[in-house]
């Protein structure tokens, strides 16, 4: 497992540039992922690689296709200081685990890190860093693995009404 | 207990009280989607068991980023949305009308009060109409196709107070990006905003728009003007437009108040490579450029074409200079086509365009090479966002873009009217 560092404000538009908007599928996207800001990402990204990031990670554009990029390439989980609003909802939509860890710096390049949502932190290398609790009713989308799941197990009930 | 106008429009929409920090189901009033998101969300809807969208009626569409097709995969997108359109019995307003924002707005499909998304991060636009409006993801899209409501967490009110008079050529661009350089990227993150003042009670619709557009560069979920006169001559423009009062009430719970007076304000521009490294003019006067586009959802109306006019007069474009002109919509092309301003552009050397996205979206036409630099009156100048990732984009008015596209480097409009 490999971490990947990126600092402050990483936009949508570095994430997947938009002459990549065309295509839908994460595999394909996962090719493009960063080009022309960090190269070595779609070239040496394992699965199972970690993302850990600064403040405002995923701001700008609402395009789906950044969490799809990352999640086509591998990723499992995008630590960052904090998110930008749409990025976030997005990750969770389509299954890609956004987690909010104040401390992220002190991730270092060769932890292997494991999060315990349930009890609010990560575990890197030993250490146990804190992060942000996520609501109840956006962790039942993440544990049926995304909202198209999380409808579908909803099939008959009256959702709107909820 | 008083509420905030979000809290309100919530709870109206959901008939029962709601508060800041609630997550609610809440039902939408209108869905956009254009050519970019619009696939993946169809792609959604079927994934999700869907058959018939919940009200075609209330789903608005149509293609602006790569209008008229500009690949091969962007026509197969389109073909697709088409096809969708057909079967559900969808309005389709296709390459013919403009970029999203604009015409969602000018056909009167957002009313006063109304939850609106769409698959945009400028559907925030919609706020000056005093509506609920945010972007949303493709996912997300394809859940309020199939099913007609999404959830929400309602979100804090930041109230941002403006007050004084605009000097000459500065104006509501100039206002927002001083804000966005004083809230930060990130200040407004899960958040709305409420423009209120004087100065916003002064701004016509066209004014408005350009700061709700704006909203998202400071991470707000929503950027809101309290529906009022103005508003509501607007609305009175459609049929399809229900006129509703919403203000906030006194005593309502805000996150914060900011204030800001205008009287003072100079040009301001945004730097590369963030919408908030925002400074005066003149810090960056003298940048040579190699584009300039006047146009996008943020200031691509009349009123702005009217303003890079209004500086240019009788003068030429920098021969050094490609300009890009690219009206907001059909109908804001034909206002400026019949005032005489799209004559005067072209004389002047600009290349103007059928209303679209444009450079804007950084993948379709207008792209800048390595180490070129771009002026655009859009919203974001991110490493890449209008081509290379070692090109630079600046943000400004469309007075000070005019300015500049004369000059062939950053100028303050003040010194060339």
């Amino acid at each position: 497992m490999r971490v990947w560092r990126f600092g402050d404000d990483i936009d949508t538009d570095a994430i997947i540039p938009g002459r990549f908007l065309t295509i839908n599928d994460p595999a394909e996207l996962a090719k493009h992922a960063f080009e022309g800001t960090n190269d070595a990402f779609a070239r040496e990204v394992s699965p199972g690689d970690v993302i850990v990031a600064g403040r405002n990670f995923g701001c700008g554009s609402s395009r789906e296709h950044a969490p799809l990029a990352l999640k086509g390439a591998g990723i499992g989980m995008v630590i960052a200081k904090s998110f930008a609003r749409i990025f976030y909802r997005n990750s969770i939509n389509v299954g890609l685990l956004p987690v909010i860890c104040p401390d992220a710096d002190f991730i270092g390049e060769n932890d292997s890190i494991v999060p315990n949502l349930a009890a609010g932190y990560l575990e890197a290398s030993g250490r146990q860093l804190p992060i942000e609790p996520v609501p109840e009713f956006l962790k039942k989308i993440i544990d049926a693995g995304g909202l198209v799941s999380y409808a579908n197990q909803l099939h008959g009930e009256d959702i709107c009404t909820r | 207990m008083a509420k905030t106008i979000v809290e309100k429009i919530f709870s109206e929409q959901c008939g029962r009280n709601i508060s800041a920090g609630d997550v609610v189901m809440a039902p939408v009033s209108g869905a956009m989607l254009h050519d970019i998101t619009g696939p993946l969300a169809i792609d959604k809807f079927y994934e999700m068991g869907g058959d018939r969208v919940f009200d075609p009626a209330k789903v608005i569409m149509m293609f602006d980023h790569q209008a008229p097709a500009d690949s091969l995969d962007a026509a197969e997108n389109q073909k697709k949305m088409r096809i969708f359109a057909k079967e559900q019995g969808i309005y389709n307003y296709d390459i013919k009308e403009g970029v999203c924002h604009q015409v969602t707005m000018e056909k009167g499909r957002v009313s006063p009060g109304d939850i609106v998304v769409g698959g945009d991060s400028h559907t925030c636009t919609y706020g000056a109409a005093g509506a609920f409006a945010t972007g949303i993801g493709s996912t997300d899209l394809g859940f309020v196709l199939r099913f007609g409501c999404l959830y929400f967490r309602v979100p804090e009110t930041i109230r941002a107070e403006v007050s004084g008079r605009f000097s000459d050529l500065v104006g509501p661009k100039d206002l927002i990006l001083k804000m966005t350089g004083d809230i930060g990227a990130d200040g407004a993150t899960y958040r709305a905003i409420e423009f209120c003042g004087e100065t916003i009670e002064r701004m016509g619709m066209a004014g408005r728009m350009t700061c709700c557009n704006m909203a998202i560069e400071m991470g707000a979920k929503a950027g809101l003007v309290p529906p009022d006169a103005v508003t509501r001559r607007w609305c009175e423009e459609y049929t399809s437009c229900t006129w509703k009062e919403f203000v906030s009430d006194p005593g309502a719970t805000y996150h914060s108040t900011r204030s800001f007076d205008v009287s003072d304000l100079v040009p301001q521009v945004a730097v590369p490579h963030n919408v908030d490294h925002v400074v005066d003019v003149t810090a960056v006067a003298g940048t040579p450029v190699d584009q300039v586009f006047i146009g996008s959802c943020t200031n691509g109306r009349y009123e702005d074409l009217a303003e890079a006019a209004q500086v240019l007069k009788y003068r030429s474009f920098s021969n050094d200079v490609r300009v890009l002109v690219i009206p907001a919509s059909r109908t804001e092309y034909l206002k400026a086509l019949r005032a005489g301003i799209i004559e005067r552009f072209v004389e002047a050397g600009a290349l103007v365009e059928a209303p679209c996205c444009g450079p804007c979206m950084g993948g379709s036409f207008g792209l800048i090479a390595a180490g070129e630099v771009s002026f655009a009156t859009s919203n974001r100048n991110f490493r890449g966002r209008q081509g290379s990732t070692s090109g630079e984009v600046y943000l400004g008015s469309p007075a000070t873009a005019t300015a500049t596209a004369i000059t062939g480097k950053i100028t303050d409009p003040r010194e060339v009217a």
